[in-house]
């Protein structure tokens, strides 16, 4: 089943097309990895799909809703973090679950429950009064990735949810994901790190708008004579005509 | 030469009520010419010594100088000989890319039209923007002008703080390639990365997580010192894989490393067709083991355990 359903989806600023005509489905429970150098047009897209920038031309569902139509539903039954926007820094990390809890409509014994679940499985009961900016940002980010999915989302977008953290933490996050994945939650994620483009079920690579290849891994590495994805990505990436102005 | 020697080094900030230990008892030396790299995640310290090398903060305890001059008592002498790129965009937003970069080389009473043999393979990339206010350049041009600024007066010593930090792969590369060409005009460049894998780029590393120096060394002799058998695994399902290899108790270490995971085990000579009739038991196909060489975020990660 399909969670997303992209066609010709487009993005025009002006005379400028940011995204030209992308088409490509994710299913139910994949990990998808949305790669593309700087200024190849992810964020752009991703907005899109979040619900939070209109198309300007092409049709795309997400979890189900149509993104014309549908914006608001589409925000409900999505999870989204970044390694710019995660966690409120002056807030506690209890506050920061009971906040996106309220948000989300989780109702107040759906908070404690769930407050209770999260110390639980990140090991955090005797952080849970501590302010977010006095955490290492690994813990603010698998903190900021269980609250991302507080709700129950279909989909979890993840906007280089690693960048910066150390090389340990940046594997129990993925292992956070592979669990996620496992337990039916849809994961799109953008990463910098190569290494972390294997992880993918499929990965799509963005260059100048335009979606130049799409594939699980070994297909890609296969079709692309390629020893790994960073190869992958140098080669079609090296194409690129437009640079990130 | 020793252009920059720091010496027991240490940073404490207070938080409210409590304290946090940014650096603790930092020593290094770097030689001239040398293309060094700090490699370490966001908050192990590596801002706050970039800060203290470059005069703008003073450190709790220790001793640092650099190009020979003392960071406290010479400040004046290491401001003129520095360049530095600070980690977040620092130049004048509502300057355009030529108006700040004539501003910097005014400040240390020099020219572009001086200079410009040691910036021009950098500036020719953004000349066609001069006249664009730099708060509306994209990041990669963004990058290009303040390494530019940092330049103009053509410095003895470069501190760049995490220049390639959310760049793509290709840009990132193009940047290294950059660094190599300045290290040749006889520039000492010290750099940061979160990025393990451009530690090899390097001529020498220090490892550094915490505000402790792990490791210093060069790329090779870092990998060198990883002193347990490595392999690489891999089956049909590589997410059972991992989690069925990190219960075995023969099982060490088990890391996923993109398409294979490297493990390392308890016993220098257990036995991989052990460990293969093993897994196969739990259900595993397409088990395949390989003996490989530790690359530098293998030894940080066992570092990092003490």
């Amino acid at each position: 089943m399909n969670v997303i359903s992209v066609q010709n989806l487009t993005k025009r600023f002006g005379s400028f097309t940011a995204v030209d005509q992308i088409s490509f489905n994710v299913e139910q429970g994949e990990i998808f990895g949305f790669l593309g150098a700087n200024g190849a047009g992810k964020t752009t897209a991703m907005r899109m799909l979040c619900g939070l920038s209109l198309p300007s031309s092409g049709e795309a569902k997400v979890a189900g809703f149509d993104l014309y139509k549908d914006a608001e539903k589409i925000k409900k039954n999505i999870g989204y973090m970044s390694q710019k926007f995660s966690l409120y820094e002056d807030l506690t990390i209890r506050e920061n679950i009971r906040f996106y809890g309220g948000i989300y409509g989780l109702t107040n014994a759906e908070i404690k429950e769930k407050t209770a679940s999260l110390s639980h499985t990140l090991k955090i009961d005797d952080k849970l009064n501590t302010l977010v900016r006095a955490l290492p940002l690994g813990w603010r980010q698998k903190i900021s990735f269980s609250v991302a999915m507080i709700h129950k989302p279909k989909i979890v977008f993840l906007d280089e949810p690693t960048g910066g953290v150390d090389p340990v933490t940046r594997r129990e996050f993925w292992t956070m994901i592979f669990e996620a994945a496992n337990e039916g939650t849809t994961v799109f994620v953008t990463t910098h790190y190569m290494d972390e483009a294997e992880y993918c079920g499929r990965v799509s690579i963005m260059v100048d708008g335009k979606i130049d290849a799409l594939g699980a891994p070994q297909e890609l590495k296969e079709k692309f004579s390629a020893k790994d994805m960073g190869e992958v990505f140098l080669k079609l990436a090296r194409g690129a005509k437009r640079g990130d102005d | 030469m020793k252009v920059v020697s720091v010496k027991n080094i240490e940073k404490i900030f207070k938080v409210g009520k409590s304290t946090v230990t940014a650096l603790r008892d930092i020593s290094f030396e770097i030689e001239a010419g040398e293309l060094f790299g700090l490699i370490g995640p966001d908050g192990s310290g590596k801002t706050t010594l970039f800060r203290i090398l470059t005069t703008l903060m003073l450190a709790d305890k220790g001793t640092a100088s650099v190009d020979g001059f003392d960071v406290v008592n010479d400040y004046k002498q290491i401001r003129k000989r520095v360049g530095y790129m600070p980690g977040r965009f620092s130049l004048y937003q509502d300057l355009t890319v030529e108006e700040n970069l004539s501003f910097f080389a005014t400040l240390f009473n020099t020219s572009i039209e001086e200079n410009y043999d040691l910036i021009k393979d950098i500036y020719v990339q953004i000349e066609k923007f001069k006249t664009r206010k730099a708060g509306a350049l994209s990041g990669g041009m963004k990058q290009k002008l303040a390494l530019s600024c940092a330049l103009i007066h053509r410095p003895s010593v470069l501190f760049l703080d995490e220049p390639t930090t959310g760049v793509d792969a290709v840009s990132r590369k193009e940047f290294w390639d950059l660094l190599r060409n300045l290290q040749q005009q006889k520039i000492t460049i010290l750099v940061s990365t979160p990025y393990m894998d451009e530690a090899s780029l390097c001529d020498r590393v220090a490892l550094i997580q915490d505000g402790k120096i792990l490791d210093i060394d060069s790329p090779k002799g870092i990998t060198k010192k990883f002193n347990h058998p490595l392999w690489s695994a891999q089956a049909d399902n590589m997410f059972k894989l991992l989690t069925d290899l990190k219960s075995l108790v023969e099982v060490n270490s088990c890391y996923p490393f993109g398409q294979e995971h490297h493990v390392t085990f308890k016993d220098v000579r257990e036995s991989v067709n052990d460990m293969q009739a093993r897994l196969h038991k739990l259900g595993h196909t397409s088990i395949k083991f390989k003996k490989i060489e530790a690359g530098i975020e293998d030894c940080f990660m066992d570092l990092m355990k003490g």
